[in-house]
């Protein structure tokens, strides 16, 4: 482990190399889009579908808070594209590289929006609040040891082991920094300033009106001056899917990301010449659709009758026909997005029924005389929509070769315990996340020391197999990026040749806006970032 | 006798009757709610995405979840006792402030729904009435069955479609100019504009049934001896139309209206859904997706008082059409 004399700052190799360059890309991003200058003033009325359970994501992290907590609360980096940092609340930063200490130049002259002045106590209490209480801190910052604030703007984190993905999990939604003056004492989940919160960010909350919007205003003593542009940012959150689209079309909303918005209607608003469509900026999402099979039922049990299942049905049928085109078809675990661990050199089991019943014939379940094998129960996740149209097709697949499957339908917390605490299920079609790495979003599926009864999102197949865990224990640790990759490879070809579950397709995830709002997504956050850029063309 | 007397009776009791029936409500409610698979833990931890063992024992904890069922209960109604509704850990706020935040736009919506179907139902009742059996009280009646049997999402998409999307004469969801600073008339005009179009939509449904009801009470009434003698008096047939024909057809259609009161309060969901109105509705129907049965048992309180208090206002209003009620 790499040592350093305290109140010191060690100016390593990378040091200010990365931060400079990334710097002066930031500096020309606004102007990039249209080569226009931007515009100062007006309001931007976003719909997010759903209410979110609070606005500051330090113990939580429901999806559609990320579109609220990183306009008010920061985070110490932001990201392009391709997941390479730039600076947001650290200016520097420098990974040992053993990949054991982590140090940070924090920006001066920061205050949160109540005078207080942003300091690295601030960032050290936040870390520590990311580690206990939020669901996947716990996991992302498990290796740190300790942290050290070295001076008013100056922070390092030594760590146990090795953590490649924790560069990556800094962003604002992420691993949000919050005012330890607000914080400290308290219990994070349940601190007052989650619904109402103070922050560094370029927008002040104002008010949330239960129900109805949340409104945030335009900080004028932000760090960044001039930005942010936008006046006003107002959230709605419009639940019902025609509402929402009338919503577009009238006007009333400029933007919206995360609504539940009906394949049918896409068309005809892509038709739209004022709309624009973005499918990026979901890189901590990147949500996949999964059938995962209970490795407790004694038909699924069997590696053959999951093989057969996986030639039985017709993936590019869901992707046509349930999502109308808006969705790639999954050979593995990894959503195409999450590009620097995609592989598309995987085994395909393709679409060929006669091959699934040749399969079950010859592992040993003849069609009985109503010409049924067996059966199963499909649950998918939500009663309606996507989820229960992909399993009533599979179900209906599956009914061809002769396993009789039945669809049933609760909702989403009766799914969770269904599927996770009684384990009641034969296939959960489920929607996944693989966030931001794999470590992160994959591992917990299929882990053996993640079978957890009780604990949502986590090994729901009981699937239990030494070479994959230990292919995802070393990857967790691996500073190299490229050896890294490789295990994840060799990880992908194991858990698609013993299927614990059949991916399905990766959903495309969209914002619809009007097209005078501009710079709403700047990388891979999308419009999960601080939103300072955003500003409405005139 | 004087009416005085007697409609103080009634509400001694009625007051009398609410609180065993309040009481009843909240326990069978509490264990009606525990027969639903999961608990708010598992629907927090669905909205997330993601858990660990420690996340859930904590979420359990901030809810009281890991006491046994019937401690839970016993706290709830300790703190009932202390006019208390609790306090929501998924909505970090107290349930009494949650559902007053609501409750002035519910109260609204409602009122203004069922002014809206009092108003035509007995226009167009009247109208049936008077023409009972000729063409207009056929065509009347054809389109209040028409909008009886028509689904009302479909009614509240189709008059946002007609009047936001194409005519852009009025917004098409919530309930207010967000982040606006109208007050006084403005604000008013504002806020009537938001509401045009949901009341309309929860209204159309009891239209029908008003209008239906109003015919059938008024055909009977017409042969009524009084109503003979009323004539008889020389009054004009307009007089006796409204004062001794609709007066007293006005008695099944309060006992109903009373009754849709209280389903109005809570079964606006779908309307509340499709115009995103912050309502009672709404939030009744979210806390029984998150398993929160804190609000929910607060707002199924509340429900229950605000439909005894109408019931009592519907007897009121009774004794004062039809002196003879509540004689006995």
């Amino acid at each position: 482990m790499t040592t350093h004399p305290r109140g010191v700052l060690a100016p390593t190799r990378r040091a200010f190399l990365l931060s400079t360059a990334a710097l002066a890309l930031i500096g020309t991003l606004p102007g990039v889009s249209f080569g226009a200058e931007p515009v100062q003033g007006g309001t931007l009325t976003v719909n997010i579908g759903n209410e979110p359970p609070v606005l500051v994501l330090i113990a939580h992290t429901a999806g559609q808070s990320v579109y609220l907590s990183s306009k008010v609360t920061e985070g110490l980096l932001t990201y392009d594209f391709d997941f390479n940092p730039k600076p947001l609340l650290a200016t520097e930063w420098d990974v040992a590289e053993d990949g054991l200490r982590y140090h940070f130049k924090l920006r001066e002259g920061v205050k949160w929006h109540d005078g207080q002045d942003f300091t690295a106590d601030d960032v050290a209490y936040s870390i520590q609040a990311l580690k206990d209480n939020h669901p996947r801190g716990r996991a992302t910052f498990a290796q740190v040891k300790t942290i050290n604030v070295l001076g008013p703007h100056e922070i390092e984190l030594l760590l146990e082991k090795p953590s490649p993905f924790l560069i990556t999990a800094l962003a604002s939604s992420e691993s949000p920094i919050v005012p330890k003056h607000l914080y400290e004492g308290t219990d994070p989940a349940t601190n007052p300033n989650n619904i109402a919160p103070v922050g560094t960010g370029p927008f002040i909350f104002k008010e949330w009106v239960r129900g109805s919007h949340v409104l945030y205003e335009r900080n004028p003593n932000y760090w960044d001056a001039p930005k942010p542009y936008l006046d006003k940012l107002v959230y709605r959150f419009i639940t019902d899917p025609a509402a929402s689209v009338a919503a577009i079309e009238t006007g009333e909303v400029l933007l919206t990301v995360g609504a539940n918005i009906p394949f049918t209607d896409i068309a005809r608003l892509q038709a739209s010449p004022t709309l624009g469509f973005e499918t990026r900026g979901f890189g901590y999402g990147n949500g996949i659709t999964r059938a995962e099979f209970n490795f407790d039922n004694k038909f699924l049990a069997d590696p053959k009758v999951r093989v057969a299942i996986a030639h039985a049905v017709d993936k590019n049928f869901i992707a046509n026909t349930v999502y109308l085109g808006h969705a790639k078809v999954l050979n593995g675990p990894v959503n195409p997005a999450l590009a620097k661990f995609f592989t598309p050199d995987l085994p395909v089991y393709e679409f060929d029924p006669a091959k699934a019943e040749a399969i079950l014939d010859e592992a040993g379940y003849p069609r009985g005389g109503d010409g049924t094998r067996f059966t199963l129960n499909i649950d998918p996740t939500q009663p309606a929509g996507a989820p229960r149209q992909s399993a009533e097709y599979i179900a209906q697949a599956l009914d061809k070769v002769g396993i009789k499957t039945t669809v049933r339908t609760q909702d989403y917390a009766a799914f969770v315990k269904r599927v996770y605490t009684d384990r009641d299920f034969d296939i959960a079609l489920e929607g996944m996340s693989n966030l931001f790495d794999p470590t992160v979003g994959i591992q917990r599926l299929y882990w053996s020391k993640n079978f957890k009864p009780g604990v949502p999102f986590s090994n729901g197949a009981h699937y239990q197999s030494a070479e994959t865990d230990r292919l995802l224990e070393a990857a967790a640790v691996e500073p190299d990026a490229k050896k890294r990759f490789d295990l994840f490879v060799d990880f992908q070809k194991q858990v698609v040749a013993d299927l614990p579950a059949l991916d399905l397709v990766a959903p495309d995830s969209f914002v619809i806006f009007d097209k005078r709002v501009v710079n709403h997504t700047l990388g891979a956050e999308g419009f999960g970032s601080n939103g300072a850029d955003i500003y409405l063309a005139s | 006798m004087s009416s005085l007397p007697r409609i103080a009776r009634a509400l001694r009791r009625t007051v009398l009757q609410a609180i065993p029936t309040v009481i009843g409500i909240v326990i069978l409610n509490f264990f009606l709610l525990q027969l639903a698979p999961g608990d708010a833990a598992d629907a927090m931890a669905a909205e997330a995405g993601s858990a660990t063992e420690e996340t859930m024992a904590a979420m359990r904890e901030r809810f009281g979840l890991n006491l046994p069922m019937l401690d839970q209960l016993l706290t709830y109604l300790n703190n009932l006792a202390h006019f208390s509704l609790g306090y929501s850990p998924r909505y970090s706020m107290p349930v009494s402030d949650l559902i007053g935040q609501r409750l002035p736009g519910t109260l609204t919506l409602m009122a203004m729904a069922l002014a809206i179907a009092l108003l035509i139902g007995l226009t167009l009742g009247s109208l049936m009435a008077a023409f009972a059996g000729r063409l207009p009280d056929r065509l009347i009646s054809i389109f209040s069955l028409l909008f009886y049997s028509v689904p009302g999402f479909w009614i509240g998409l189709m008059l946002i479609v007609l009047f936001s999307v194409t005519l852009g004469w009025l917004p098409s969801g919530g309930s207010g100019t967000i982040g606006s600073d109208l007050s006084g008339w403005a604000g008013i005009v504002d806020k009537a504009r938001y509401m045009v179009l949901p009341a309309t939509s929860l209204a159309l449904f009891y239209v029908a049934i008003y209008a239906r009801l109003t015919r059938a009470a008024m055909l009977e009434v017409r042969n009524q001896d009084f109503v003979r003698t009323a004539y008889a008096k020389g009054l004009s047939p307009a007089v006796v139309t409204v004062k001794h024909i609709l007066r007293n057809a006005l008695i099944p259609i309060t006992t109903m209206a009373g009754m849709h009161v209280g389903g109005m309060l809570g079964g606006a969901v779908v309307v509340e859904t499709v115009y995103s109105w912050p309502g009672l509705g709404r939030l009744a129907f979210e806390a029984v997706m998150g398993r929160d049965y804190t609000v929910l048992l607060g707002i199924l309180l509340l429900s229950s008082l605000l439909v005894i208090l109408a019931n009592a206002v519907v007897d009121i209003l009774q004794t004062w059409l039809d002196p003879r009620i509540g004689e006995l």
